[in-house]
């Protein structure tokens, strides 16, 4: 008799389906909307990047190495608890959590920006300035349209993690998926059942986009 | 009286340290075909660079056709990007290793200058273009990419390129060291029949040797 034995019981959660399903609801809003401004960020910051005024870029690089090189998490905590000291201002925890992950990941988006017109070889700009070509004529024409191909699978890597670190902000109460599994845990005292869920519903939405990310970037490589 | 195509006047270039040009004044005539020849190293490539202003003297006058661009202390900010782009567009210029942009297509490559640059209708730029693979003998591969022509066409297609802009020179830098040597022939003969309709064409190279088959 193995009297230690668990007894998983996944039944009960299906009482608690509404309260998952508005979780993940918001885990996915959260992804969604700090890609796009994310993508701002970083566009804006990638591209200024690559100017020769270290005035411009000096802010720039500390703004992107500060994100990149310390953890989320930490982040998260000081923009929800140490910022509004700082300021003197309240920042309530939906504002602090879509600020953080959008600079977070811009952060990592404006340096595969900047990576990917950095990499356009310099006869490219050569040869279109030597037609004529303005700088942002070059830019348009010429260099982004190469760049962005190259830009685009990090970019999916980076989006893809990105809906994993919204899990981060259940740390200061905003109701995600995991927020939600940590309540529906204190009511049932089941955590290993619903942080098993938490984790099959997370690889069930990023499984499949890993593998369309899989296939751009194939499609990709064969189109060079 | 034959008219100077292409006049540069004590031209000052250093790369940090590196003097590269040092005084340098030549003059080059309408319709003649210059070699400049010379080891690598000795800025043969700078100085073309610098007619066709992708790099920036640090001194000197530069004059190609009716245009004229003055360097030295306190001038270099007065270029605005507007200048160099009016200035390099009446320049040609065919490079060693052919830049073509890989993902436009041949005729896409050739039109860049008349539809983006000039702002030329679609159709109008199509049709300059059609005309100009044609002279190079390229007219079937108009919907080709880049990488699925030889080195020999490429090149055809860079002159080709600059050639649409109807520039008053076509500068050309090393234009056959990267091609196998069964292939300069084909680019060798175009440029000579550019020469032939009366281009004025400054030809940087390591030897006298390529220049030797025309």
């Amino acid at each position: 008799m193995t009297g230690t034995r668990y007894a998983w019981d996944f039944s009960f959660l299906w009482s608690y389906r509404g309260l998952i399903l508005t979780g993940l609801g918001v885990t996915i809003a959260y992804t969604i909307g700090t890609i796009l401004l994310g993508l701002v960020v970083g566009l804006v910051t990638g591209l200024l990047r690559l100017s020769k005024n270290v005035l411009v870029t000096a802010p720039l690089v500390a703004y992107v190495e500060i994100f990149r090189c310390t953890p989320l998490l930490v982040q998260i905590v000081w923009f929800y608890y140490a910022l509004p000291v700082v300021l003197g201002i309240d920042i309530p925890a939906h504002v602090a959590a879509t600020l953080v992950l959008s600079l977070y990941t811009g952060a990592f988006y404006a340096e595969i920006i900047r990576g990917g017109v950095a990499s356009i070889e310099r006869g490219q700009w050569d040869a279109a300035r030597a037609i004529g070509m303005r700088r942002a004529q070059v830019m348009r024409h010429v260099v982004l349209p190469q760049a962005i191909k190259r830009m685009i699978p990090p970019f999916m890597n980076q989006s893809i993690i990105q809906l994993k670190n919204t899990s981060l902000v259940s740390t200061i109460a905003v109701a995600d998926l995991l927020y939600q599994g940590t309540i529906i845990t204190a009511a049932t005292y089941r955590p290993l059942e619903v942080y098993t869920m938490v984790a099959v519903i997370y690889f069930l939405v990023l499984f499949p986009l890993t593998l369309a990310a899989q296939h751009v970037e194939r499609r990709l490589a064969r189109s060079d | 009286m034959p008219e100077t195509m292409i006049d540069i006047a004590d031209l000052w270039k250093n790369f940090g340290a590196l003097a590269v040009l040092r005084g340098i004044s030549l003059r080059v005539e309408r319709g003649s075909v210059v070699a400049i020849i010379g080891p690598s190293g000795s800025g043969k490539s700078t100085l073309l660079r610098c007619v066709n202003l992708l790099e920036d003297p640090d001194r000197g006058r530069i004059r190609v056709g009716g245009r004229e661009m003055r360097f030295g202390a306190g001038l270099r900010s007065g270029h605005s990007d507007r200048e160099l782009s009016a200035f390099r567009a009446a320049t040609g210029m065919v490079f060693q290793h052919f830049n073509l942009f890989p993902h436009m297509t041949t005729i896409g490559n050739v039109m860049a200058g008349p539809s983006i640059v000039k702002r030329m209708a679609r159709r109008e730029a199509a049709e300059i273009a059609r005309a100009l693979l044609a002279k190079v003998g390229l007219a079937d591969k108009a919907d080709s990419y880049p990488s699925q022509l030889s080195g020999g066409q490429r090149q055809r297609v860079a002159i080709a390129r600059a050639l649409a802009m109807n520039p008053s020179v076509m500068l050309c830098d090393e234009v056959t060291s990267a091609l196998d040597p069964e292939l300069v022939g084909e680019v060798l003969g175009v440029i000579e029949q550019v020469a032939e309709e009366g281009m004025t064409i400054p030809f940087v190279g390591s030897s006298i040797s390529p220049l030797g088959t025309t």
